[in-house]
């Protein structure tokens, strides 16, 4: 008997086997990590420029940061599960996973976290490039950092979770192309990638702090700029720690319950 | 006149298929409109903080915005289907069948599919655009209506070129339905007039990927912005990249080794 640390072994390596495949693949992938985030920086650039320097509480090189670290940040938590199960289960090909002594999550946080830490080699000096280009500004305090990490990692956590749990909706309806869309529209203006949230009416502000959309993406790229007390830190530790939780037990429901549903097709 | 009339059919074909599926059409519907929604979402915030974006008024971003949803759709409805489809033909050797009709053999290819529901995105965005206009006070006269009809069919030339050129590449090699990905992940860029982006950026959005051509010049042309010389500049490279495509195809088709080799 194998522990699961054997498991994720290997998992590690014939994932990064397959995906080193395609290596053009993953490149051309990285274009849409990072045309958005320029897109929206030069919309907002525009718009300093033209109120006098800043918008808010941000100047030019504060949007540049931002955006960097929003392009980052959003490539590290993000996963494409909510495709793929669409995928998995109109074509029937769930069944040969589901006749694997492993639940299937694991194989997906493997994949995942392979493809990003490949990728990554090619979008860390991407980012360097851009930062080079638009002079970003920040002042991060040392604790903020360092609490950077963490909070990066729970934020990947959290959205896995959540988009895990979601994805599974395919269980029910093959038909989620659409409901996808509303989640990824709603994504984009709660979790801060379209503006930072400082910057969006406060009503919206409220709903990404009740939602989890604030804690998987604007909470880490605040936290490395160095917009946030040591207490709001706390909050967000506390927000992102609370959400973990609720995940872990919205995956199990969802998937006891869904898995009865599943009628693979030709079963 | 006759590859006129063999357009049509070939279209008729395309959309008598997807009638089948009507369901389908409300899911576009609900597609569209989000998108839609999410265009504006994102205007709003920004004109929350500023009243003018690169020169542009509100009333004529959401213009521009029509425009794009309009080329969107008609990308949507037979371009990007097409060759993807022209795609998968060569690389499973299937583009056979079409090479041996007696008609040529790249009219077929380019309106091989035809995904009808895609006509809501062009309704939608006319109906974005008519709403702009009407705030905006302009009246669109004859002349105008007209000079946006050219500048829509010379943007929509260029990407259709540009899409062959790229599919036309599966000739040499097999899989390349990635580097469309490069365009649509491009486009986005193009919600935006590309007056704003940078030096650098803007040449590439206009010649690498030509985005300004698709949807900037004709929202120019709309809301009385296009100069001529830039009207004749589309028309050129329009009129250019469509015989470049052509000579491109012809060359790959020289290379296509068939289903058996």
């Amino acid at each position: 008997m194998k522990g699961l640390g054997d498991i994720y072994a290997t998992l590690c390596r014939t994932a990064a086997a397959v995906q080193l495949q395609y290596r053009a693949e993953l490149l051309i992938w990285l274009i849409w990590a990072v045309v958005q985030p320029v897109v929206y920086l030069i919309v907002w650039l525009t718009v300093a420029k033209a109120q006098g320097g800043r918008v808010g509480g941000f100047t030019g090189g504060e949007f540049a940061a931002y955006y960097i670290a929003v392009m980052l940040v959003n490539h590290i938590t993000f996963t494409w599960v909510m495709h793929e199960f669409e995928y998995r289960i109109r074509s029937g090909s769930f069944s040969p996973l589901l006749l694997q002594p492993l639940h299937p999550i694991h194989r997906d946080l493997v994949e995942n976290v392979v493809y990003k830490a490949l990728t990554l080699t090619v979008l860390l000096p991407v980012a360097g490039l851009l930062g080079w280009f638009f002079e970003p500004q920040a002042h991060p305090q040392p604790w903020a950092v360092a609490a950077f990490v963490p909070a990066l990692v729970m934020a990947f956590a959290v959205r896995f979770l959540v988009e895990w749990a979601l994805a599974l909706s395919a269980f029910w309806t093959t038909r989620v192309g659409a409901c996808n869309q509303l989640y990824f529209a709603v994504l984009l203006f709660l979790s801060g990638r379209m503006a930072p949230l400082e910057l969006m009416p406060s009503w919206v502000q409220t709903l990404a702090s009740v939602l989890p959309f604030r804690w998987v993406l604007s909470f880490p790229v605040e936290l490395i700029l160095g917009r946030l007390t040591p207490e709001e830190a706390q909050a967000g530790f506390a927000a992102q720690g609370a959400w973990l939780a609720l995940g872990l037990g919205l995956v199990a429901l969802v998937w006891r319950r869904g898995l009865r549903q599943y009628g693979a097709v030709g079963a | 006149m006759s590859y006129l009339r063999l357009f049509w059919v070939l279209m008729r074909i395309g959309l008598l298929n997807e009638m089948a599926y009507r369901a389908n059409f409300y899911f576009q519907v609900l597609q569209s409109l989000l998108s839609l929604a999410t265009a504006l979402g994102s205007l709003a915030v920004v004109f929350a903080h500023t009243t003018s974006l690169g020169g542009w008024q509100p009333a004529e971003l959401v213009a521009l915005l029509g425009v794009y949803q309009v080329m969107s759709g008609l990308i949507g409805l037979v371009i990007q289907p097409s060759m993807e489809r022209l795609m998968e033909d060569v690389r499973r050797g299937t583009l056979d069948f079409t090479l041996t009709k007696p008609e040529d053999a790249q009219l077929l290819v380019s309106v091989g599919e035809v995904q009808m529901w895609k006509l809501v995105d062009v309704g939608i965005g006319l109906m974005v655009l008519g709403t702009a206009l009407v705030q905006l006070g302009i009246g669109l006269g004859l002349a105008q209506a007209l000079t946006f009809g050219v500048a829509l069919l010379a943007g929509a030339t260029i990407v259709y070129s540009f899409w062959l050129i790229l599919a036309a590449c599966s000739f040499w090699f097999v899989k390349v339905e990635n580097i469309l990905m490069i365009f649509q992940g491009v486009y986005e860029a193009g919600r935006w007039p590309v007056g704003m982006y940078p030096r650098w950026l803007r040449a590439a959005l206009t010649f690498v990927v030509p985005v300004a051509f698709a949807v900037t010049v004709p929202a120019e042309a709309v809301v009385g912005r296009l100069t001529w010389p830039v009207l004749g500049l589309a028309l050129g490279l329009a009129l250019g990249m469509l015989v470049g495509a052509r000579v491109f195809w012809k060359w790959g088709l020289r290379h296509y080794s068939g289903a058996s080799a």
